[in-house]
């Protein structure tokens, strides 16, 4: 892979980032809003709950978490979408960037953008509730290195989804975390779901992450060997996603997509 | 003696069908280093889709594309790393700047130098004053100049120019004719042109090719072969080959 073309993709991006602060804005208010309103509610509830329950890091850092792998997912598909947006797909793929450059170069945003927001989000919910992430201890980094690649996982599967099918399918991407989180037990144990609602979520990496968290905050040993298992499948996903990418990008160039893509033409 | 280099495109039994249409039917064709190229013919002839797979954006039917003896096929990175090209119908990225857009596009094209390069273009292009400007907002005109002074960031061996003088006043586009027969002259560069612009066509290219169905139905020197083939003018020999066109169209 050339660092001299999957460089390119990510200056784009950094160009636009740095010209529009209505793209830097999204990336801070949404973690803003979600700790403000989480932060409340479970100040509340341990007003009213028995004293030896701090929900805290249990339900403010829940969604803190998995406002990290809509972010990740965000970071990928935003990406993307500014080729889109732009209709640039010519310009892009009539050139010796090679596809896994291409996808690098997504992910590589991914990853800044999301890394924006993490630190927002540990800074804030430090200062306005004082939720540290310290709380999950070791088992942090195996907790967001899983989300991260099923956020990576979920915004290259995403953005295979609207170069086959349209611009216009790009709101079929964003519920995606929406539709996704009540099987991921981001709130509540995963035993609590119907059997077949359960099924799902042991397919699902998220909810080892979860499941995790709460063992942590409940004073128990992080469950190691069910963390694994969710990396095991975020990178399975990862995987099947980029091959899905492939193929979707293979089909359009078989097909001519790439060089008609447009919202009239598609949508 | 050293052994004659390759053409900087050859262009082997190319075909492209879309069901039962076949868009390109069995094309060859070579352009040498030193030669402008025009590719004729009425919308819809092929001239596109011909363009597009020799960028490596549409997968051919069957048949061979080599660029610079690269074979686009086995090494699609390789090949495109010394082709560009500039059409109409794709701007670059009006939210970036005209100097952001060159930089980008350098990179991708891992230009050497690429900063004294940029200078460069733009200054052929007259485009140094617009470098903070984001390329959306500029004239139809500067944006055509933007994407040529992109088209030549990396000096390609073969350049792909998709009616690059559409949208330019007469002056900037004698210009530009002039600018891309410089580049040409010097032997390094074959460039391969679509126009609709036949007076352009006649001044520009050394060599046509007429498309009609998605095969190439004539070929030879613009300024000889209307006479050849019993016109006045190329524009005659266009015209006459689109009616052909049309009535073969609604035979069929």
């Amino acid at each position: 892979m050339n660092r001299s073309r999957i460089a390119a993709i990510v200056l784009r991006i950094l160009y636009l980032y740095r010209g529009s602060p209505q793209r830097v804005f999204p990336i801070f208010i949404w973690v803003a809003v979600d700790v403000l309103l989480w932060g409340f509610l479970t100040r509340y509830l341990n007003s009213v709950a028995r004293a030896e329950v701090n929900f805290v890091p249990a339900l403010l850092g829940a969604v803190l978490l998995w406002d990290f792998l809509t972010r990740v997912m965000q970071g990928v598909t935003m990406a993307f979408f500014e080729d889109v947006w732009t209709r640039n797909f010519l310009n892009v793929f009539a050139t010796p960037l090679r596809t896994s450059e291409y996808l690098t170069g997504l992910v590589l945003t991914g990853v800044g953008t999301s890394l924006l927001s993490l630190i927002a989000m540990v800074a804030f919910a430090r200062l306005a509730f004082g939720l540290s992430f310290l709380t999950y201890g070791v088992a942090l980094a195996p907790f967001l290195s899983v989300l991260f690649l099923t956020g990576i996982a979920f915004g290259v599967a995403a953005a295979a989804l609207v170069l086959r099918l349209g611009p216009a399918s790009e709101w079929l991407v964003w519920p995606i975390p929406m539709i996704v989180s009540p099987f991921a037990g981001v709130f509540y144990p995963v035993t609590i779901l119907p059997g077949w609602m359960q099924a799902v979520a042991a397919l699902l990496p998220p909810s080892y992450v979860f499941e995790g968290m709460r063992a942590v905050v409940a004073g128990e040993p992080a469950p190691w060997d069910r963390l694994v298992l969710g990396g095991g499948l975020a990178i399975i996903y990862l995987v099947l996603a980029c091959l899905f990418f492939m193929s979707v990008y293979r089909t359009a160039i078989r097909t001519g997509l790439i060089a008609r893509y447009s919202a009239e033409t598609l949508s | 003696m050293s052994p004659p280099s390759p053409p900087v495109l050859a262009v082997e039994r190319l075909a492209k069908s879309f069901g039962t249409l076949k868009a390109v039917d069995d094309v060859s064709f070579q352009v040498s280093a030193g030669e402008i190229v025009g590719l004729l013919g009425p919308n819809g002839a092929g001239k596109t889709t011909t363009i597009n797979m020799i960028l490596g954006v549409l997968e051919p039917t069957a048949g061979r594309i080599a660029i610079q003896g690269v074979d686009l096929r086995a090494d699609r990175s390789a090949a495109l790393s010394c082709t560009n090209f500039a059409a109409v119908y794709a701007p670059l990225p009006g939210n970036l700047t005209v100097e952001q857009n060159l930089r980008v596009f350098g990179m991708i094209y891992a230009v050497e130098n690429l900063t004294k390069r940029i200078e460069e273009v733009m200054a052929i292009y007259d485009l140094s004053h617009f470098r903070r400007t984001k390329a959306g907002v500029l004239s139809s005109g500067e944006q055509t100049r933007l994407g040529l002074a992109k088209a030549m960031l990396n000096r390609p061996r073969l350049l792909l120019l998709d009616e690059p003088t559409a949208s330019i006043d007469p002056s900037a586009a004698r210009d530009i004719r002039a600018g891309i027969a410089e580049v040409v002259e010097s032997g390094r560069c074959g460039v391969l042109w679509t126009s609709h612009n036949m007076v352009e066509v006649e001044a520009v290219c050394d060599r046509v090719l007429f498309l009609s169905h998605g095969r190439i139905v004539l070929e030879g020197d613009p300024k000889t072969l209307p006479q050849l083939h019993g016109a006045e003018t190329l524009d005659d020999l266009f015209v006459s080959v689109a009616h052909e066109t049309l009535d073969e169209g609604r035979r069929r």
